[in-house]
C-alpha cells in the first residue's frame, strides 16, 4: 500500500456481487448467489471460519414445537415485545415465519443439531420466549450442543467452497465506492498480507461486517468486532439507525467479559445478591431469571447500586449453577464450565460465578428494509433504497430487534436476511446487467485516505496520538458514559469526550511502515470505524429522552410512545433525524404497544 | 512450512479469532513471548493457529489434549504465560 500507485495502475476485479464479511450473514448470502450462478466475491479481514459467528453457543430460535407447543405468531409477539415495540413488525413477521425453514436448510447443509430421544431437533428455553402471547415459558432455541455458531459457520463455508464462491481471505475493506448519483459500485480493499490495494467493482455490494462490541471496555465480543461496515456506511453518507440501543448481556464474567450463555439460566441457573436472595423473583415474578436481557441487566445494576453486590467491592452478583449437579453441568454446559475453571479458577459445579452486565450486541446499524436493501431518507420519503447497496446481519438494522434483542434471534436474523438480501440481489441483477465503470477520481480519493498513515511526518512528538491510547480512552468513555443506566449529565459529558477523541484521531501516527501484515494500520482503520459508531451511539442516546429496551434513562424512566416510538438516524452530515416505526406486519394484525411485564 | 520467515506481525493477525477467550489467551502470549520463541516453537505455534477456533478453544481450555507433544507443550506455555 506504500507503493506509489495511482488509480490507473491499481488492480481491479469485477464481480456481480461483492460481499464484505464472511460470518453467517455474509456466507448465507454468498451461497444463495453462487448457487444462482452469479459471480460472487466474499472479502473477510480474518479467515472466514474465524468470524465472530463461531462464538455463538446458545442457539437459534424457530417455532418448531418440538419441546413445547409453539407457532411463529407467538415468536413474533415475543420479538415485538422483547424489542419494546421499536422493531419493525413487517420484518419481524417475515423473520419468524421464515425461521423453521432456515433451520431445516441448515440441517440440509450439514449442521448437526442436537436431538431429542424421538429424533426431533432439541430445543432449549431462552429468555423472553413464551407460549400463547405472553403465557408459559416456551422452548424455542435449536442448538448444536454448545457450538451452534461454529457448526453453522463451518457448514456454510464448506457449502460455499463447493459452490465456488470466490474468497478474498485476510483482505480489509476500507471504503465503499460511490458515484455522484449515490449508487454504490463496490469497495476498495487491501491485502493484509502485502498491503496491495484492490478495487473490487461490483453491480451490487452487501455489507455483512458484524457488530461493534469493541466500543466498550468490558465486552463479550472478540477484537474483530469494530463496526467496520457501519463506519463505511457513515462515510458514504448513510445514517446509522437506533445506535443508542446496545445490548448488555446480564451474565458476562464480572470485569473480564467472557460470556456465560443464557443457556445456563435456561438449564435452571439463577442469580443471587449478597444476601443470597434470588433477586429476579422481585423484578420479574413470572419469568424470573429468563426475563428479557435488558430487564435482567437492569436488575443486576440496581442490586449493585443499592449495595447488595457481592465481592470485596460489591460490584457484581452471583450466578448459581451448583444445584444442577456436576452431571448436568458437564453434559449441557461443558464450555462455560471450562471457561470458569481456566479464567477464574472456579468450578461452577462447586461455586457460583461472579457476573455483571457486559456489552454484547449492537441492535442498531445500517438501516435496511426486509429485502436487505439499505434505505435512507430522501426528501419526504423516509426509506429510499440506495442503489446497489445491501446490508445483513449484526451490522444491519432491519429492524427486528428493536430496543432489545432476544437470545437466539441473531443467528436467525443473519441467516434469514442474508438469504433475503441475496434473493433481492438476484432479481435486481436481472434488471441491472452491466458494470457502470468507476471514475478514477472516486478511487483516487479513497487511495489518498488509505495512504494517510504512510510515511513518517515531522510533527512534534507531543501532538502525536497512538491508536492504542485513543482506543483505550474511547472504550472507557463509552463504558462510563453510555452503559446500562444513563442520564443527561453523564451522556452530555460522554458526547463531548467522544467528539474530542474524534478530533484527536487526526493526529494518529503509525510507526510501522512495512507492507506485510501491517496490523497497526489495520487497527487504525478499525479505530476510525469505532469512532464513527461511538458518535452515532452517544448522540442518539443523549437525544432520546425516554427509557425503552436497552436504553434506560434515570431522568426519563418511562417509555414515551407518543414522542419516541420512532427510529433514530445519525449521520455525519445531518446529525440526528428520525423515522417512524413500521407497525404494520405483512399479514397479521399489529401488536400495539403495551406495558412490558415479565 | 518455512518458519525462518514467519513475521511476528503475521502471528499477531493469525491470533485475531472469533472468540474473546482466544483473543485473550493468544494475544497476551504473542505480546509477551513471540520474540523469544525457538524455531521449533514457532512451527508448533503456526500449526496450532491453523486449527479451527473451536478446536483451539478445546485445546487451550484443557477440554482436549493435542497428540503432538510439541504442540501440547506450547499450549502449556501459552496457558501459563497468559493466565498468570
Ligand atoms: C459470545 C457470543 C455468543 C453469542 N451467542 C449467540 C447465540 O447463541 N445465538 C444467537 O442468535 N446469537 C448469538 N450471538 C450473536 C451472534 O453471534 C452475532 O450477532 C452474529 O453471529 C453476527 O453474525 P454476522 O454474520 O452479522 O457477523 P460476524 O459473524 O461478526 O462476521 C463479520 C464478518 O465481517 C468481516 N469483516 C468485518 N469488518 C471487515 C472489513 N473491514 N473488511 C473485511 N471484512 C470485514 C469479518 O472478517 C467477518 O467475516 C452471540 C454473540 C456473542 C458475542
Amino acid at each position: 500500500m506504500g507503493s506509489d500507485k495511482s488509480s490507473t495502475s491499481i488492480e481491479r476485479r469485477q464481480f456481480d456481487t461483492l460481499i464484505i464479511g464472511a460470518g453467517g450473514g455474509g456466507l448465507r448470502a454468498s451461497l444463495q448467489l453462487a448457487e444462482a450462478d452469479l459471480n460472487v466475491a466474499v472479502v473477510s479481514k480474518v479467515f472466514p471460519t474465524r468470524s465472530h459467528t463461531v462464538a455463538a453457543q446458545g442457539g437459534m430460535n424457530a417455532a418448531l414445537s418440538n419441546v413445547s407447543p409453539d407457532n411463529w405468531h407467538w415468536h413474533m409477539f415475543d420479538t415485538v415485545k422483547g424489542g419494546d415495540y421499536l422493531g419493525d413488525q413487517d420484518a419481524i413477521e417475515y423473520m419468524c415465519r421464515a425461521a423453521p425453514k432456515a433451520v431445516y436448510e441448515l440441517e440440509h447443509f450439514g449442521v448437526p443439531f442436537s436431538r431429542l430421544d424421538n429424533g426431533k431437533i432439541y430445543q432449549r428455553a431462552f429468555g423472553g420466549q413464551s407460549q400463547n402471547f405472553g403465557g408459559d415459558q416456551a422452548s424455542r432455541t435449536c442448538a448444536a450442543a454448545d457450538r451452534t455458531g461454529h457448526a453453522i459457520l463451518h457448514s456454510l463455508y464448506q457449502q460455499n467452497i463447493r459452490a465456488k464462491t470466490h474468497f478474498f481471505d485476510e483482505y480489509f475493506a476500507v471504503d465503499l465506492l460511490k458515484d455522484d448519483t449515490g449508487r454504490v459500485l463496490g469497495a476498495l480493499v487491501f491485502n493484509i498480507h502485502d498491503g496491495s490495494i484492490v478495487v473490487i467493482e461490483a453491480k451490487t455490494t452487501l455489507l455483512a461486517t458484524g457488530g461493534a462490541g469493541q466500543l466498550f471496555k468490558t465486552t463479550t465480543n472478540a477484537l474483530i468486532n469494530t463496526g467496520d461496515g457501519m463506519g463505511m456506511a457513515m462515510r458514504a453518507g448513510i445514517p446509522l439507525q437506533d445506535m443508542e440501543f446496545f445490548q448488555f448481556h446480564p451474565t458476562g464474567i464480572a470485569g473480564r467479559g467472557m460470556l456465560i450463555t443464557e443457556g445456563a439460566r435456561g438449564e435452571g441457573g439463577y442469580l443471587v445478591n449478597s444476601d443470597g436472595e434470588r433477586l429476579m423473583e422481585r423484578y420479574a415474578p413470572k419469568a424470573k431469571d429468563l426475563a428479557s436481557r435488558d430487564v435482567v441487566s437492569r436488575a443486576i445494576a440496581i442490586e449493585v447500586r443499592e449495595g447488595r453486590g457481592c465481592g470485596p467491592n460489591k460490584d457484581h452478583v452471583m450466578l448459581k449453577l451448583e444445584h444442577l449437579g456436576e452431571d448436568v453441568i458437564q453434559k449441557r454446559l461443558p464450555g462455560i464450565r471450562q471457561t470458569c475453571i481456566t479464567f477464574l479458577g472456579i468450578d461452577p459445579a462447586e461455586s457460583p460465578i461472579p457476573v455483571f452486565p457486559t456489552a454484547h450486541y449492537t441492535m442498531g446499524g445500517i438501516p435496511t428494509n426486509h429485502y436487505g436493501q439499505v434505505v435512507i431518507p430522501v426528501k419526504d420519503t423516509p426509506e429510499e433504497p440506495v442503489q446497489g447497496l445491501y446490508a445483513a446481519g449484526e451490522c444491519a438494522c432491519v429492524s427486528v430487534h428493536g430496543g432489545n434483542r432476544l437470545g437466539g434471534n441473531s443467528l436467525l436474523d443473519i441467516l434469514v436476511f442474508g438469504r433475503a438480501a441475496a434473493n433481492h440481489i438476484i432479481s435486481y441483477l436481472k434488471e441491472n446487467k452491466y458494470h457502470r465503470g468507476i471514475d478514477d477520481e472516486i478511487i483516487d480519493k479513497i487511495v489518498t485516505k488509505v495512504k494517510r498513515y504512510d510515511g513518517t511526518d515531522n510533527r512534534s512528538a507531543d501532538t502525536v496520538e497512538t491508536v492504542a491510547m485513543l482506543r483505550a480512552e474511547l472504550k472507557q468513555t463509552m463504558e462510563s458514559h453510555c452503559s446500562v443506566f444513563r442520564n443527561k449529565e453523564i451522556l452530555k459529558e460522554g458526547v463531548d469526550k467522544v467528539e474530542q477523541l474524534v478530533k484527536r484521531m487526526e493526529n494518529v501516527r503509525i510507526d510501522d511502515q512495512s507492507f506485510t501484515f501491517n496490523t497497526a494500520k489495520v487497527e487504525a482503520f478499525e479505530l476510525e470505524n469505532l469512532m464513527a459508531c461511538a458518535l452515532a451511539t452517544i448522540h442518539s442516546a443523549y437525544a432520546r429522552e425516554e427509557s425503552r429496551g436497552a436504553h434506560s434513562r434515570t431522568d426519563y424512566t418511562e417509555r414515551d410512545d407518543k414522542a419516541w416510538m420512532r427510529h433514530s438516524l445519525y449521520s455525519f452530515e445531518n446529525g440526528l433525524d428520525y423515522k417512524p416505526v413500521r407497525t404494520k406486519p405483512l399479514s397479521v394484525d399489529s401488536f400495539p404497544p403495551k406495558p412490558r411485564v415479565y | 512450512m518455512n518458519s525462518e520467515k514467519i513475521n511476528p506481525e503475521k502471528f499477531r493477525w493469525q491470533c485475531r479469532r472469533g472468540m474473546l477467550e482466544l483473543d485473550l489467551l493468544l494475544n497476551n502470549f504473542v505480546d509477551k513471548e513471540v520474540a523469544t520463541l525457538t524455531q521449533q516453537q514457532k512451527q508448533s505455534f503456526e500449526q496450532l493457529l491453523s486449527y479451527p477456533d473451536q478446536t483451539l478453544l478445546d485445546l487451550l481450555l484443557g477440554n482436549a489434549v493435542s497428540s503432538d507433544p510439541s504442540v501440547a507443550a506450547l499450549i502449556q506455555k501459552i496457558r501459563s504465560v497468559s493466565l498468570d
